[in-house]
């Protein structure tokens, strides 16, 4: 498959009133067409650090990330983010984000027709059709985070970024979404890289899991390939032996090996 | 206040209409449960009515009797009794001409209004987009930034002496100073609006790669709203209290100039009725515009 993200020796680091603060160095990492990568560590290890230089919001001090053949120079939208706290304007209603998004990327080659059809896709998708006229304060968590996904694919990005998306969701909400995010990726064949803290979450979704150590300094600990046969059930899963092993491997990373000292 | 009251007295009212037909039909039992259930209702809308406009009406009784105490005790002062009597002329003829310096009521609340409208109107059309400049560009806010606290806190009559002498004129002079006096809190509010809107907002236009028009329109212009709101409503409240001082100064046909030539007339009734009206027009003024701020805020 081919290589959408590489990102090379990247380090990246803040100078801060206390002097310098390296949050990461020395990250090389490859994601291919397709592939749904996890980025997994214990808070504050700059795992979303990692996902905003991917996304151009921030950009690294040292080594170069290339996406799609070139260098990632700033946001775009080929690189759709769906953010922790969904991120919706609050004064445009459901339809609204979304047609925002879906006319700045197709809006010079489409007719208004073909955007708003778009538009009611992105919705549908995400199951949310009946809420289109409604604005993101009248819904509930779980379904401002969907817009917020349907808002990221109606881009038709090369590739989705997830900064913990389901953080904020209570657990039946978030294992929902969850299967909903599976159902998609299959449906779209995207390519997503996805910022989690949840070990279930990672190894359910993914086709790796990238460790990240504790920061300061920051870097790749381990990366776990995830072969479980998909479509993946989570309640098969619950008592598969492979399943269980993914999970024992990132539980004895985060727990044994990066245990937060007196944190 | 008053729509509100008009609201909860409505279903109040059906409901003492209904009540007449069923008192006198002393049938069997189960029917009286029925006007009974009804009245309780009334009674329910009617404490509920109760407990909220009995604390004003208290306190406005409150404070009518204190005044009527003060005014007995000093012979100078006109009663309550005497204020609403003069009220009562005064208001039957609002707009009568007796020449300049002799007009209704209704003339000089409509001049001042008119001052306080074009002084504030320029203030809001500078003073907004200012803000929003000034919000955006770090620059802009390091160079006004001295400026602007330099001359916020200067009384707005002092700029008076400024404007007749570039005016050379009383009325152009006394909308300057309502101009000048009401273009900081817009400034300033706009301002902070602009500094303040969430990162995420920003972060989603960087990742959309927005114009910078779309920008404005779709994201900086309805997140700084509700501070803009804030900055007119404090500016309106500032040029309304301006209004009489400067009036007071530059003559002419205004509630601060009527205010003025009642003293000079000694008819210190009006005064006290000059008040009363500058008081309920601010209030108004400031209803109207929580009202539209209301409807511009989102979440």
């Amino acid at each position: 498959m081919k290589k959408l993200v590489q990102i090379e020796n990247v380090g990246m680091h803040f100078d801060t009133r206390n002097g310098r603060f390296v949050a990461l160095r020395g990250i090389d990492l490859t994601v291919r067409e397709g592939e749904f990568v996890s980025l997994i560590g214990h808070s504050g290890c700059g795992k979303s650090t990692l996902l905003n230089l991917i996304a151009g919001l921030t950009l690294p001090t040292a080594g170069v990330l290339i996406c799609n053949g070139r260098e990632v120079a700033g946001p775009g939208p080929e690189r759709a983010v769906v953010f922790q706290n969904h991120s919706l304007l609050p004064w445009l209603t459901c339809f609204d984000n979304i047609y925002l998004a879906v006319e700045r990327v197709f809006g010079a080659k489409e007719g208004k027709a073909r955007l708003i059809a778009r538009t009611h896709a992105a919705l549908e998708l995400v199951g949310l059709a009946q809420a289109e006229a409604k604005y993101p304060g009248e819904i509930s968590g779980g379904m401002k985070q969907r817009v917020g996904i349907a808002r990221a694919l109606a881009m038709e990005p090369k590739i989705l970024l997830l900064d913990e998306p389901f953080g904020a969701l209570d657990a039946l909400t978030r294992a929902n979404l969850q299967d909903e995010l599976m159902r998609i990726t299959a449906a779209t064949g995207a390519t997503v890289v996805m910022v989690t803290h949840d070990v279930d979450e990672a190894v359910l979704l993914s086709d790796r899991v990238v460790m990240l150590t504790n920061g300061p300094a920051a870097t790749i600990g381990e990366i776990l390939r995830v072969d479980l046969p998909r479509p993946r059930d989570r309640l098969a899963l619950a008592h598969d032996a492979g399943f269980q092993a993914c999970r024992a491997a990132l539980l004895e990373f985060l727990y044994q090996k990066q245990l937060r000292r007196a944190a | 206040m008053t729509a509100t009251a008009m609201t909860i007295d409505e279903p109040a009212a059906p409901a003492a209409e209904k009540k007449p037909p069923a008192a006198p039909a002393p049938k069997l039992a189960v029917e009286k449960s029925v006007p009974a259930t009804r009245r309780q209702r009334l009674g329910a809308g009617f404490t509920a009515a109760l407990r909220r406009f009995l604390p004003p009406v208290l306190g406005l009784a409150a404070f009518v009797g204190v005044w009527a105490l003060v005014s007995k005790s000093s012979p100078q002062l006109p009663g309550p009794s005497v204020v609403f009597h003069a009220a009562v002329t005064l208001f039957s003829d609002p707009f009568y001409r007796n020449g300049p310096n002799d007009q209704g009521i209704g003339w000089n609340i409509l001049f001042s209004l008119e001052r306080v409208g074009i002084g504030f109107g320029l203030a809001a059309l500078i003073g907004i987009p200012a803000g929003f400049l000034i919000g955006r560009f770090k620059f802009l806010n390091d160079m006004t930034a001295p400026i602007i606290s330099l001359l916020r806190p200067v009384s707005p009559l002092a700029w008076l002496p400024i404007g007749l002498l570039v005016f050379k004129a009383a009325n152009p002079a006394a909308i300057w100073v309502i101009f000048i006096s009401s273009i900081w809190p817009m400034i300033i509010n706009t301002a902070v609006g602009v500094q303040r809107i969430p990162q995420d907002y920003l972060n989603v236009a960087r990742v959309l790669n927005l114009p910078e028009s779309k920008v404005f329109t779709k994201i900086l212009f309805p997140a700084v709203l509700p501070y803009m709101m804030t900055g007119v409503r404090l500016s309106i409240g500032v040029a309304w209290l301006v209004i009489v001082a400067a009036e007071m100064l530059t003559g002419g046909v205004g509630l601060g100039f009527w205010v003025w030539d009642e003293w000079n007339n000694l008819k210190v009734e009006n005064i006290i009725i000059a008040i009363f009206v500058v008081g309920v027009i601010g209030l108004l003024l400031e209803q109207i515009l929580l009202l539209l701020a209301r409807r511009f805020s989102y979440e």
